[in-house]
């Protein structure tokens, strides 16, 4: 039995000795050599297929500006551009002749952010204050992240809190007020860029450091003194940037002024009446099946451009900010 | 000699005193403001649509008659969205941020794409949606299908991913890349094998915030001609669809009050989702985060 056994090992071990043989030491570096050229390749390849990668966004940002560029200038053909700037009617659908004037678009859009602005920088900067300043750490492991879920939520919801909750209760408030009106969706959007100034002022004002409000508090001012005089203007840059970006989330938005602020466009400063903004303009015509390649088709094109530069300036502006008045304390 | 007047320091100290309180309860008040008007939001759209929310509701096409709408059309579209939405962004966003993080020198080329990708980001929804309607449904010909809706999504949601999976890409500490080439891995083996497994979390994370923000973006999909109001269920990504946004959207401008409650429960079922997602990308960067 025993020898059986070994008998059967030594003939393993001897197979096994012949197979290493059969393999020649040259085959083997040529299979080496095999693989590190195909390793070479991808080497040389992989940087090149996600550069294209790379290139995606880049060319979104171009498709984005030549389609606009290229179907504005195709509305420029049938409306001058003079007539575009300088007129104060929007009165596309008119049976005979349209009249495309922007401002009173543009308006509406300024008066549904300028409300929302001036709803939302105290709430959001007190908010910002108070977390970094005076909060506990406690309160702001529970803050911070029902701030950014509520960043998160989709406008959407929030146009239909404006529609069927806000709008009645101004209207018991206000008696004059239109069922579809600037205020409503102002304060809205205001409620909804809160979230985002308070939380992007917190991240600058807790950038600042420790050692300038300890030299402060050693001088013996009060938290309110060291906030107001030391920690917010070392954040000012920061705090500034996240105003103008949410200023550009407001100019942008859509479903909110779409859903509560109705379809009329005026060129007036009273935010009891029903407006139009640029971007629900745009809405507007998408849902109402205006035929391609007619002048209306394309004055949503020229309505993207406006409203794309001038979210654009806002978030050059912001970047400038942050970059040019950083102050670096290390 | 005596450099401080103590009496006037003590009598302008219990201003200062006071009006530092005055100011932390303010501060808080406008905190609690902030939270409690968010607060009512989510109690009146809770209160209003839950009454409209049973298995029925997400079982039915929508109809015309409110007590027999449903979300299921909706509700299936949204999936079909995020199916084409998830590869495309994720795979885009994960080699840009690679090629970024790993292999791009530091010249103007690569400076040119980061303020692109930044300026991306604050690009307008809406602007999105005039892309997709002129490349994907008209000029590639997709129509206003699940691709066209999926692609333009993609390109929205590309920045969130760009730049969470390069702040994952850049925690990754430099000693694990230089073990791995130590041992003779090339580049490539090193990301492959040692970089990405330990980016993961972080990855997903940024993936799946991006994802729930497309799935609550509407005004795009409004651009793109999405129909507002959709009988039957698409068969392929090449098909009409609608999602939930869009449903929602559609009661909402309805007039009679049982849409708007309709509304509601739609917006609950889209929230529900949305909180899901946010529990996932919690659950995922706790259970793999791992310090180095």
């Amino acid at each position: 039995m025993l020898l059986i056994l070994l008998c059967f090992r030594m003939g393993v071990i001897e197979l096994a000795i012949q197979n290493v043989n059969s393999l020649s030491i040259q085959k083997l570096i040529e299979e080496k050599k095999k693989n590190h050229n195909t390793a070479g390749i991808i080497e040389k390849f992989i940087p090149m297929i996600l550069l294209l990668a790379a290139v995606v966004s880049v060319l979104t940002t171009i498709g984005t500006v030549l389609t606009l560029i290229f179907e504005t200038i195709t509305f420029f053909q049938t409306v001058s551009i003079l007539e575009f700037l300088t007129t104060k009617k929007w009165y596309p659908f008119s049976e005979t002749e349209g009249t495309f004037g922007i401002l009173p678009l543009v308006l509406g859009t300024l008066k549904v952010t300028f409300i929302a602005i001036i709803v939302s920088i105290p709430i959001g900067l007190t908010s910002a204050i108070y977390l970094s300043e005076y909060a506990t750490e406690r309160t702001r492991r529970i803050i911070k992240p029902i701030l950014e879920v509520l960043a998160g939520i989709p406008t959407i919801v929030y146009g239909f809190f404006a529609l069927t909750f806000v709008t009645p209760l101004l209207r018991e408030i206000i008696p004059g007020l239109e069922l579809f009106n600037a205020l409503s969706p102002g304060i809205v959007i205001g409620i909804m860029i809160t979230p985002m100034i308070a939380s992007l002022s917190e991240d600058a004002l807790v950038s600042v450091p420790n050692s300038m409000r300890e030299g402060a508090f050693a001088l013996g001012a009060t938290k309110f003194e060291v906030a107001l005089k030391v920690v917010l203007p070392a954040a000012i840059s920061g705090i500034i940037s996240s105003i103008v970006l949410a200023i550009s989330r407001a100019i942008g938005e859509t479903m909110i002024v779409a859903i509560a602020g109705g379809s009329t466009p005026n060129v007036d400063w009273n935010v009891t009446n029903s407006i139009q903004t640029m971007t629900a303009y745009i809405v507007q015509v998408s849902q109402g099946d205006a035929g391609y390649g007619t002048t209306i088709y394309y004055s949503i094109y020229a309505v993207g451009m406006t409203l794309f530069i001038f979210t654009l300036i806002m978030n050059l502006i912001a970047q400038y900010i942050s970059r040019r008045f950083r102050e670096e304390y290390e | 000699m005596n450099f401080f007047d103590h009496k006037s320091i003590n009598a302008r100290m219990k201003i200062r005193v006071i009006v530092n309180l005055f100011a932390k309860i303010i501060f808080f008040a406008a905190m609690m403001f902030g939270l409690f008007i968010l607060g009512v939001l989510l109690y009146r759209i809770v209160s209003q649509g839950i009454g409209y929310l049973d298995l029925q509701f997400l079982q039915s096409l929508p109809s015309r008659k409110p007590e027999q709408a449903g979300v299921y059309t909706a509700l299936i579209g949204s999936v079909l969205l995020m199916a084409v939405v998830a590869p495309v962004s994720l795979l885009l966003g994960v080699a840009t941020a690679i090629y970024l993080e790993e292999y791009a020198k530091d010249n103007r080329f690569t400076a040119f794409i980061k303020v692109n990708i930044s300026n991306l980001a604050g690009v307008p929804s809406i602007v999105f949606g005039l892309l997709g309607l002129t490349v994907f449904v008209r000029a590639l010909a997709l129509g206003t299908s699940v691709l066209a809706a999926g692609l333009t999504m993609s390109l929205l949601v590309l920045p969130i991913i760009i730049v969470a999976a390069q702040e994952a890409l850049k925690a990754v500490p430099a000693s694990l890349r230089e073990a791995s080439y130590a041992m003779g891995a090339t580049k490539w083996q090193t990301i492959v094998r040692i970089v990405l497994p330990v980016a993961i979390p972080g990855i997903l994370t940024g993936g799946i915030l991006a994802l729930s923000r497309a799935i609550g973006e509407t005004a795009p999909l409004v651009v793109l001609g999405l129909p507002l109001f959709l009988a039957y269920l698409p068969k392929s990504i090449f098909d009409l669809f609608t999602v939930l946004p869009m449903q929602i959207y559609n009661w909402t401008g309805r007039p009679q009050e049982e849409f708007h409650s309709l509304a509601a429960a739609g917006i609950i079922v889209l929230l529900i989702l949305l909180l899901f997602m946010n529990f996932l990308a919690v659950l995922i960067r706790n259970k793999f985060q791992k310090r180095y």
